[in-house]
């Protein structure tokens, strides 16, 4: 739509009189840059650009100062926040520890730690597989892990509750177990793609020579192709880590009695408590907030890195 | 050819290399198939089938559809759906727009300002939920309040006031997803041709028609894509809205998902319920592929 519209602009765009209004400035390489041309001098621009980076920063980054804050505070009525701490207490985590905080953070990192480690295992073979093998019908599996994408436990959450109750063959009540998250996180149709997209850039030169050496299936993958494969197995660990401490639905619908919660859904058991004051929800909520935080400081450029090739990827 | 002569030994090792990649496959395809198709499979299933525990299903045909579709609580979630998916995802992709041109650059500051601004997309959402429940607090010292009632403006019922409280969903839903959407247009923004906008200068072009221009055209791929997630993920917004309100009040933002999560969990109608979710899932599918279609078309031209 707007292709022919950049060609029949731009050698037009000398004449109109906006063009030739601002086409005085000093043209340093810096302007070039961004997308705005930013000047990296003090300047009236330049003032701009720093109140709204503060404006930005006020909008997006500060409200997680006041978990922290209202977390340290002794207020029981807990309706006052603000982005420093009164009196700091750790009277919050005591109450929230005796209201079994770290029992659904143990749920949570169990489900995490195990739910990451089948999906990199599963997709890692997966991949392998789609990237380094040509068998019939791979175009169709290859579809088959697109559509699981479709198909969030949102779509699915009704069904998918009464499978965790009863598996289909086995029999198996998988419900009030952490299996019951676990498992359904297994096969993730983004990790697939991701991995085979990046596997199927390695030489089949080096596949070969290692045949030659009679290396077997298991070896080439472990010892060959997956070494290879460590920026995107960040990517996919990284990713996989958010989105399985993002899970909200699945817990609670996995959950036989509320002891079976992760720690992003015992907030709300927190919050509805009449007994204890914001300030606890917001220790909760720090307990629930800090790992997510620490593995995305640690990871950020992989993490970064994936979102936006996953995007452009489709 | 070599087929018709071929040696036991031979054969024994094609049939190996076509075993093989099933084996890499199978953990994967099962558990897809187990707890993702066979959901999906069994939900389609239910929705024609009255659901009695202990007294057996009954085939009732397209009865769960026509109730749900008539149901009127449904069809006010579906404007909601509508009006939040919509709201929030162009809100969304607006601002991670700005934020883009804003803290587009190489420099350590605006590195450490990304990193910072990302964080609402990191975050679980039932921990946002529990921030902005406790930014909209109704009385005059709650955060937001407090701000307002500096400017002089009464406390605000973000959550309570019907007429208010889609909004409030929308205002969290575009604080999250901006800066999400923010990281994919800054890749887009990275890959625009610096000599282009050195030409741009050359010919003398003003700021904004070199933003029209150059730049959009450019990332037009990035936004379509930033598009498509967020519409899809429009359409079957649940956590958002149950952390933060519930659906309440008075079923004032009560989305698609939400009402089919009621009808399942709490009032344990599983055929309606199921019926509810399979409607959604045709309507994302449907979009899915128009839009892919679209595109296709798009990039064809």
């Amino acid at each position: 739509m707007s292709a022919p519209v950049i060609d029949s602009a731009r050698p037009a765009a000398p004449d109109t009189p906006a063009g030739r209004s601002t086409g005085r400035q000093r043209t340093t390489p810096a302007r070039f840059d961004t997308a705005l041309g930013w000047s990296d001098r003090p300047g009236f621009a330049w003032a701009l650009r720093v109140l709204l980076c503060l404006l930005a920063l006020g909008i997006f980054a500060a409200p997680f100062l006041t978990i922290f804050s209202g977390a340290f505070t002794a207020n029981p009525s807990g309706s006052s926040l603000s982005f420093l701490p009164h009196d700091s207490t750790l009277t919050n985590f005591k109450v929230a520890g005796e209201r079994g905080i770290w029992d659904y953070l143990g749920n949570s990192l169990v489900i995490a730690g195990g739910g990451l480690l089948l999906q990199l295992v599963v997709c890692t073979l997966a991949a392998y597989a789609l990237a380094r093998h040509r068998f019939r019908g791979r175009a169709l599996i290859m579809m088959l892990f697109m559509m699981t994408l479709m198909l969030p436990e949102e779509v699915i959450a009704i069904p998918l509750s009464l499978v965790l109750g009863d598996v289909p063959v086995v029999h198996l009540d998988l419900k009030g177990t952490v299996w019951g998250v676990i498992l359904p996180l297994g096969a993730w149709g983004f990790s697939v793609m991701m991995l085979t997209e990046f596997m199927r850039d390695i030489p089949t030169e080096i596949e070969e020579a290692a045949r030659l050496d009679g290396v077997g299936e298991l070896r080439m993958l472990w010892q060959v192709v997956l070494p290879l494969c460590k920026p995107a197995l960040g990517v996919a660990g990284v990713l996989g880590f958010i989105m399985i401490w993002d899970q909200y639905l699945l817990p609670l619908i996995a959950a036989k009695d509320p002891t079976d919660y992760t720690v992003t859904v015992a907030l709300s058991i927190l919050r509805t408590d009449p007994e204890v004051g914001s300030g606890v929800v917001l220790a909760g909520a720090v307990i629930a907030l800090i790992p997510s935080l620490i593995v995305y400081l640690l990871l950020q450029r992989s993490l970064v890195t994936g979102i936006a090739a996953g995007a452009t990827k489709g | 050819m070599t087929a018709t002569v071929t040696p036991p030994a031979a054969r024994r090792a094609l049939t190996r290399r076509a075993v093989v990649p099933w084996l890499f496959l199978a953990p994967g395809l099962l558990l897809a198939l187990v707890f993702k198709f066979w959901p999906m499979a069994k939900g389609v299933w239910l929705s024609f089938f009255d659901v009695r525990p202990f007294l057996g299903d009954k085939w009732i045909g397209l009865d769960n559809y026509t109730r749900v579709l008539t149901d009127h609580r449904f069809q006010d979630a579906i404007g909601h759906t509508l009006v939040l998916g919509i709201g929030q995802s162009v809100g969304a992709i607006l601002l991670g727009f700005v934020l883009a041109l804003l803290l587009e650059g190489q420099a350590r500051s605006l590195k450490l300002l990304r990193t910072a601004v990302f964080l609402p997309a990191v975050t679980a959402t039932a921990v946002v939920g529990e921030l902005w429940r406790l930014m909209y607090y109704p009385t005059s010292d709650g955060l937001l309040n407090s701000g307002l009632h500096l400017l002089g403006l009464g406390p605000v019922q973000f959550l309570d006031n019907p007429n208010l409280a889609l909004w409030s969903t929308m205002a969290m839903g575009i604080w999250i997803w901006a800066p999400y959407n923010m990281v994919i247009i800054l890749a887009g923004l990275a890959g625009v041709d610096r000599s282009l906008y050195e030409a741009a200068a050359m010919d003398g072009v003003s700021l904004w028609q070199r933003l029209r221009y150059v730049t959009l055209p450019a990332i037009r791929p990035a936004l379509m894509i930033v598009l498509t997630l967020a519409t899809i993920r429009g359409l079957r917004v649940f956590t958002e809205v149950y952390v933060l309100t519930g659906g309440g009040p008075a079923g004032s933002t009560d989305v698609w998902m939400t009402r089919a999560y009621t009808l399942g969990f709490t009032r344990n109608d599983i055929g309606g319920a199921s019926a509810a979710s399979v409607v959604l899932l045709c309507v994302t599918l449907l979009l899915t592929v128009t839009i892919n279609h679209l595109r296709k078309r798009g990039e064809a031209r």
